[in-house]
């Protein structure tokens, strides 16, 4: 198989693709082992025969519960260690992320979504009111990997407009359901100008997470308490 | 300042007890939080909380954790840990962490080496669900300005003058550029899995590194020859997947077939603990059935009596992994198990106080030696982490502050990947799970040629710790937890004592006393 991959290197302002041969060692190989093995070859050349840099790429658990080697694979944003070649065709594109900044080969720059987190102030004050009926919530929440698919392919994500995507939403409805009146406002507050407001309902995130949180659950659970009961609350 | 190396479990804990007293840290990771190994950690952690209605007490999780590492961990460590337990389980239920539990109680279940009920989790992602909520805790504290963190940072050294810790070194992986960073320094930065690349159930980020390279230093490492092998793991490409623990301790059963039928070996074997021994005792036990010619050769785990409640509340996150990457319904189908290497016993040799034998260097997690004696019991390694971590926050003091610039060419240190896969393969048949004497001196033999060969910087300090491990194995003339050499199968109480390593252009092995407990 061909495996195209957009190169950077690092401080560079340019990318290329440059094409590799590869061929699986075996049908469940991903794509994290096919980029470790390409790595392994003692001189890596590429399908013209020349000599080629070691490919550039992030991973940790090499099983779905990371969401570090997330990149774009043949234009869809997923994780590099759950997709198969097999799945893959014969032709295999590798990207970084593009909404963010690129970093090198296939390395984003995804810090926002932690200083988006940082100004949504998604943490509990002075601890949870804990409260059992919500834990199926709380665990769903929790899940989410930061890896940043979702945000790839969000209409309305853009690194500076303000609205966060569910990588941002996700941590705050972590701890909506457990916060003591006074912070619950400022975090529905929160809530409606990061997320409610700018998300467009289109639900692309719903289809690529990795994870396969239910997005849509939560949002539902988030709106209900955020948006909807203060609207009440206040007519 | 104080700087945190690391950014699981025991990182985090260490920056939020820091933080909480209103001192200031640097916590600097190679990747951000959400890649830490301590994700990854499954089926739950240990407290004694009593909620099972089987008259628990700390003593008995304090026995279990001793007995379960044979004897080899310092007890008033170990006596702290299961102290702070309940108290640290209830702590992170007040950060929102969704432990199973009814009606206001948390619900524990069983786990390896400990006969009662003492295990909290949340289904078998409890890790992730811990990480989740230290790492808004740790944002919190980023917002107050107490912690800073440095999320794609390598520390390829720390700055050591006379015996003393004064900083660290950095990489920005983001630019290539390198910094010096001031104060004293707190090592959380996993265990040595960096050693058995593709072999591990943990993280490939796990390099080992920076230890590595300490030991060249100076510092001093122990019980290295301590390996933890689980019993289940399944092989998936590139690395082992862990099959939790959990998954026994909510019934399942080892099996294999013998005269064609099946065989559940470890409730004959062991008529009391069943399938729930310790780790090392099941891993051994696995390992010889699979090369009992009277058997199939093959071990399963058969958790095809489950209930279905369990199924849909306690282990749906297993069905879900394991039909993933297996296209096994493991409700309806036994599936294959083999032993695989998880966890490090072994590592920093620190003191009950987390100190290191390097003034202002403290280390606590998986790269220090504490708490776990000669084999971890399941539930324990999340307590560790999290204890250890409070623990060295409690004894670090701050070192001067500041960060400089500087030029540093580090590309001697990158080790080759098939160096790291010729060293592994060395070690896998050294440190397997049932060893000898010429297995090890064979090993050993292996290594010495393979450092005549042109090696770099990172490559030399990497094939010492190696060589290391192995003369620790070898020294080790007796079977303990972990380390079960075939040619002296009895635990011998001479040897009841710590390994410890260090290095000055040799390797140097001592036998240290194992503190006595206080009255408390």
């Amino acid at each position: 198989m061909i495996v195209e991959i957009l190169r950077h290197k690092l401080g560079s302002t340019e990318s290329f693709y440059q094409s590799f041969k590869y061929k699986p060692e075996d049908e469940r190989e991903t794509v994290a082992t096919m980029l470790e093995n390409l790595n392994l070859q003692k001189e890596l050349k590429d399908i013209d025969g020349n000599k080629a840099d070691k490919i550039v790429f992030r991973k940790s658990c090499l099983q779905k519960k990371c969401g570090s080697c997330a990149m774009l694979i043949n234009g869809k944003p997923g994780l590099a260690c759950a997709s198969k070649l097999k799945d893959l065709g014969d032709h295999i594109r590798l990207e970084p992320l593009k909404k963010f900044p690129v970093v090198e080969d296939l390395v984003a720059d995804r810090s926002i979504m932690q200083e988006n987190l940082k100004l949504m102030k998604t943490y509990f004050e002075d601890g949870a009111i804990v409260s059992e009926k919500r834990n199926t919530l709380s665990y769903e929440a929790s899940r989410c990997l930061q890896c940043g698919c979702c945000l790839e392919v969000c209409p309305n994500f853009m690194i500076d407009n303000g609205f966060t995507g569910m990588a941002g939403a996700m941590p705050l409805s972590r701890i909506i359901n457990e916060l003591p009146k006074q912070r619950l406002k400022q975090i529905s507050k929160t809530y409606s100008s990061y997320v409610y407001e700018g998300c467009g309902k289109s639900l692309a995130c719903v289809d690529i997470c990795p994870a396969k949180i239910r997005i849509e659950e939560l949002l539902a659970n988030s709106n209900a308490i955020a948006v909807w009961k203060r609207y009440i609350k206040e007519k | 300042m104080i700087n945190i190396v690391g950014t699981g479990l025991a990182g985090m804990s260490a920056a939020i007890a820091l933080a909480e007293k209103g001192r200031e840290c640097n916590l600097i990771s190679y990747q951000e939080a959400e890649r830490a190994q301590s994700v990854m950690a499954e089926g739950g952690i240990n407290a004694s909380l009593n909620t099972m209605n089987e008259n628990d007490s700390i003593e008995e999780h304090y026995t279990d954790t001793l007995k379960g590492g044979s004897f080899l961990a310092d007890p008033n460590a170990v006596w702290g840990l299961v102290n702070a337990a309940p108290e640290i389980v209830m702590w992170l239920k007040n950060l929102g962490v969704p432990f199973e539990s009814k009606d206001g109680k948390i619900i524990e279940r069983n786990f390896g080496g400990q006969k009662k009920k003492r295990t909290a989790y949340v289904k078998s992602s409890t890790g992730k669900m811990l990480m989740s909520a230290l790492i808004d805790e740790v944002r919190k504290y980023e917002v107050k300005g107490l912690i800073h963190r440095y999320s794609h940072h390598k520390v390829y050294d720390l700055v050591i003058e006379d015996q003393k810790c004064k900083g660290l070194k950095v990489l920005d992986r983001y630019t290539g550029e390198t910094y010096q960073i001031y104060g004293s320094v707190l090592l959380a930065s996993g265990g040595l899995a960096g050693l058995f690349p593709g072999m591990t159930t943990g993280s490939s980020d796990n390099t080992g590194e920076l230890v590595f390279r300490l030991f060249s230093k100076g510092l001093k490492l122990a019980n290295l020859e301590m390996i933890q092998y689980h019993p289940t793991t399944i092989g998936i490409t590139g690395k082992r997947m862990l099959v939790s623990e959990a998954a026994r301790g909510e019934g399942g059963r080892f099996m294999t077939y013998r005269n064609n039928k099946p065989y559940y070996f470890m409730e004959e074997l062991y008529p009391e603990e069943k399938n729930l021994t310790t780790r090392d005792v099941a891993t051994r036990a696995v390992y010889r059935i699979m090369n009992d010619p009277e058997c199939s050769g093959d071990v399963y785990l058969d958790m095809t009596h489950l209930d279905k409640q369990i199924w849909n509340s306690k282990l749906s996150d297993m069905r879900d992994e394991i039909k993933d990457y297996l296209n096994i319904d493991i409700s309806v189908e036994p599936f294959k198990i083999e032993p695989g290497i998880h966890y490090f016993m072994g590592g920093i040799c620190v003191d009950e106080k987390h100190h290191t034998n390097i003034d202002g260097l403290l280390a606590a997690g998986e790269c220090c030696a504490q708490y776990h004696g000669a084999n971890r019991l399941g539930g324990n390694s999340l307590l560790g982490a999290i204890y250890g971590g409070k623990v060295a926050a409690d004894n670090i003091t701050d070192g001067e502050s500041g960060i400089k610039k500087i030029k540093e060419e580090i590309k001697d240190r990158e080790i080759d990947e098939v160096f790291s896969l010729k060293i592994r393969d060395i070690l896998r048949d050294g440190m397997s799970i049932i060893r000898n004497k010429e297995k090890l001196e064979k090993a050993i033999y292996d290594i010495a040629v393979l450092k005549k060969t042109s090696l770099n910087k990172g490559e030399t300090e990497k094939i010492i710790i190696a060589q290391a491990m192995l003369e620790c194995a070898l020294k080790r003339k007796e079977s303990r937890g972990a380390h079960f050499r075939e040619d002296y199968p009895e635990t011998d109480d001479e040897y009841r004592k710590t390994t410890v390593v260090s290095y000055d252009d040799g390797i140097k092995i001592e036998f240290a006393d194992i503190p006595e407990r206080r009255n408390s």
